[in-house]
């Protein structure tokens, strides 16, 4: 078991551009079953061996898709996001950078009434190793285990994956929730995902300033949390009021601290890393316990 | 007057000198609005309503966008490239205006007889108003009142070319004083737990919208509207009736904020606030300030508010390095940053601090870092002086280690830099990236940990000359 994506996930890519067709190969090389992508016009011809549609609900039809990866460029991202949801898919992951909060807050009101599970925006995809990956995250880095690992980077999930599977720390799931104010899946709900999951028997929570979802993941593990977890803040050096690359990761007035967040994941007993390389021992006292 | 006042930070003020808080959300500490009233308080009007209907393409963007580009010549300090695009007080009360909220007569003048003229054809009592993108205007003698023209003109004097908080005022808006009963706060921003829109509406106006919350929450009335339907008639209602606005004006506070709304969506704002929203004697409604900032992310579609945009002095690095598609923020440190991606970036500053030192800026060129993107990087980070080591921290995914080693490389073999480099790569092919970079005059080292003591180290060593 695993969550969100497994060896029958079936994925379309909305955006087969540059990027998008990097990185379909790269998943395709990896595995995961890529059966289609949109592109309005094109139906019915293929592209680097996909087979193009020019719709979601046409792909959705003919390939049985139960997931979208997202690489249109911002303005379009928002009728993507909401085609794909109206073709009825299970997943949605959306890598596009640079989506106005105005529309992200439109397709969270959408979610809020189908059954769809959006992952990102901003944010490097989902990858459940030895199963399938989708995103564009450098697969060597990653292996199959037992670690659930939720992180609002993009490198530097690469480099915790990288850490961990050195340290012979597989992972069950790795879902990278975006840097974006307002995304799909927050850390508290990838959290429970993990937290439900048979596969999984430990979680890794890397949040960074701003907001206060971190806050919220360790208050659900407080109450319901069923293995052990490690977290890492980054930005604890941050100023407040600068906005750290990330559009998400910025303090304002006294909201989205790191010491905030530190305090609600000691809170509630989850060790908080000082830096990423004292995750893997972290994780392996918590598995210990 | 206004010395008495001093201790009073603000940013508008009604007749007789009375400074309220400039609502800008900033975390200061913020006035407790004064209850006294002026004698000679007069009774504002309907007139700015007149010159609105008059000439609605008066207030229009599209003038101000040459008055903006005026600003721009002098080189007007302000906006943030590293988050969302602010307005001053003048330009959000003209989009309020142009959305049917009544706001006082007011103009801008950038010189003292400019300020003369405007209090005269504003023919009344006035504030004149430093237009600076910091919070405590009034405490820093930004805001005066003048009871005639001349007055205007010697407030303008005094307060043009004032330096607050390290930003030289360049503009003043001159504006006819209201005849205040009461203060209001209304504000929309983002919600970002509930992923909404949240509307707030208090009768605790003229004060800090945080200090309110933190100390007394029940004295702001919430409302999550739809990003769909937009603020319902009703929901507005149930605001105003929550928030305990008395009869006489609650409709019309409810269609303000029905109104504020319809600003806030149609200006992709990530925040909009009218603090103080007063109320008048003659029970009539006027927006005291103002404050709007747009998601930065939306400006491809707001073309006009992106003309606003002021870049300061220090903020240039910031917006070339923006050109070049890095995310940059300078820091007062010693150690130069250099990463890919924002988290590992933040977390390379982090280790900096863990280490003993303080960095210099935060730099994350996006995704790979082949040599022209280290070449550029370099070049930003070397342009502050206070520079005195850099440490590059990189993670080879898609791009690879050895490929990202060449590029340093080449870097530094055609463009050797001032200080010390100390490279840390991580990541696919890291191994092979270190041995290229093994004979390099550079230190590399294999975690992050050790490339931040190094860093910090060299840092704190005498110049190398």
């Amino acid at each position: 078991m695993s969550v969100l994506l497994d060896r029958n996930t079936r994925v379309v890519v909305q955006g087969l551009g540059r990027e998008g067709s990097f990185h379909a190969a790269r998943m395709k090389e990896y595995g995961t079953k890529v059966v289609g992508a949109t592109k309005p016009g094109k139906g019915g011809t293929t592209q680097e061996g996909v087979p193009l549609f020019d719709t979601m609900a046409q792909a959705v039809d003919a390939t049985d898709a139960n997931t979208s990866i997202v690489f249109v460029p911002a303005p379009f991202a928002m009728d993507a996001m909401l085609e794909a949801i109206d073709a009825g898919i299970d997943l949605v992951i959306a890598i596009t950078e640079g989506i106005p909060v105005a529309d992200m807050l439109k397709v969270a009101a959408v979610l809020e009434t189908s059954g769809t599970t959006l992952v990102g925006p901003n944010g490097p995809g989902a990858i459940t190793p030895g199963q399938a990956k989708v995103g564009i995250m450098p697969a060597e880095n990653f292996s199959p285990g037992g670690i659930g690992f939720v992180s609002r980077s993009g490198t530097l999930t690469y480099e915790i994956a990288d850490l961990l599977t050195r340290a012979g720390l597989g992972q069950s799931t790795c879902i990278g929730v975006g840097g974006d104010p307002v995304v799909g899946l927050p850390t508290p709900d990838a959290v429970r995902l993990l937290n439900e999951d048979p596969a999984t028997e430990a979680i890794v929570i890397v949040g960074e300033i701003g907001g206060s979802a971190e806050e919220h993941a360790a208050e659900y593990l407080r109450a319901e949390g069923k293995k052990p977890a490690v977290a890492f803040i980054a930005g604890r050096s941050a100023p407040p009021g600068k906005r750290m690359g990330h559009a998400g990761a910025i303090v304002s007035g006294n909201q989205g601290t790191a010491e905030s967040k530190v305090r609600a994941f000691e809170e509630a007993g989850i060790p908080v890393a000082n830096a990423p390389s004292e995750i893997p021992d972290l994780v392996k006292q918590a598995l210990r316990r | 007057m206004l010395d008495a006042e001093a201790p009073r930070d603000g940013g508008c003020v009604s007749e007789v000198g009375r400074v309220v808080a400039d609502g800008d959300g900033d975390g200061e500490t913020k006035a407790v609005p004064s209850r006294k009233r002026g004698d000679d308080a007069r009774v504002e009007t309907a007139r700015q309503e007149d010159r609105l209907t008059a000439s609605p393409r008066d207030r229009g963007i599209e003038e101000r966008g040459e008055s903006m580009g005026r600003g721009n010549e002098r080189h007007q300090p302000t906006i943030s490239s590293n988050g969302p695009v602010k307005l001053h007080e003048y330009q959000a009360k003209q989009l309020l205006a142009r959305a049917g909220i009544p706001i006082p007569d007011g103009r801008l003048a950038t010189t003292a007889d400019e300020a003369e003229r405007a209090a005269r054809a504003i023919g009344a009592s006035v504030a004149v108003k430093a237009q600076v993108h910091v919070g405590g205007r009034g405490k820093a003698g930004g805001i005066r009142i003048a009871k005639t023209p001349a007055e205007a003109r010697d407030a303008a004097k005094a307060i043009l070319g004032l330096e607050i908080k390290g930003l030289r005022v360049e503009k003043v808006y001159v504006e006819r004083a209201a005849d205040v009963d009461r203060e209001l706060y209304l504000g929309i921003t983002l919600d970002r737990d509930r992923r909404r829109p949240v509307v707030m509406l208090s009768t605790v106006g003229g004060m800090d919208i945080e200090q309110v919350a933190a100390t007394d929450p029940d004295k702001i009335a919430r409302g999550w509207p739809s990003p769909l339907l937009g603020l319902l008639p009703f929901e507005a209602r149930a605001l105003a009736f929550e928030a305990g606005v008395p009869e006489p004006q609650r409709d019309a506070v409810a269609d303000i904020a029905r109104k504020l709304f319809t600003v806030y969506v149609q200006t992709d704002a990530s925040l909009v606030e009218i603090n103080p929203l007063f109320v008048q004697k003659d029970r009539s409604l006027l927006a005291g300030d103002a404050k709007l900032d747009v998601d930065d992310n939306a400006l491809y579609r707001q073309p006009e508010l992106a003309k606003l945009k002021e870049i300061s002095r220090d903020e240039e690095a910031e917006e070339k390095a923006r050109a070049l598609g890095f995310s940059y923020v300078q820091l007062d440190g010693d150690v130069g940053i250099i990463g890919n991606g924002a988290g590992l970036v933040m977390s390379t500053l982090d280790a900096v601090k863990l280490a003993g030192g303080r960095a210099a800026n935060f730099l994350d060129v996006g995704g790979g870092a082949k040599e022209e993107v280290v070449r550029s990087a370099l070049e930003i980070v070397l342009a502050n002086p206070r520079v005195r080591s850099v440490l590059i921290n990189i993670f080879g995914g898609i791009t690879r280690g050895d490929e990202v080693a060449k590029g340093i490389l080449a870097v530094i073999a055609t463009h050797p830099p001032r200080v010390p480099l100390v490279i840390r790569l991580s990541g696919t092919e890291a191994e092979a990236g270190r041995k290229l970079l093994a004979s390099a005059p550079l230190e590399s080292r294999e975690t992050m940990d050790d490339a931040a003591k190094e860093a910090v180290r060299l840092a704190k060593e005498p110049v190398r000359v």
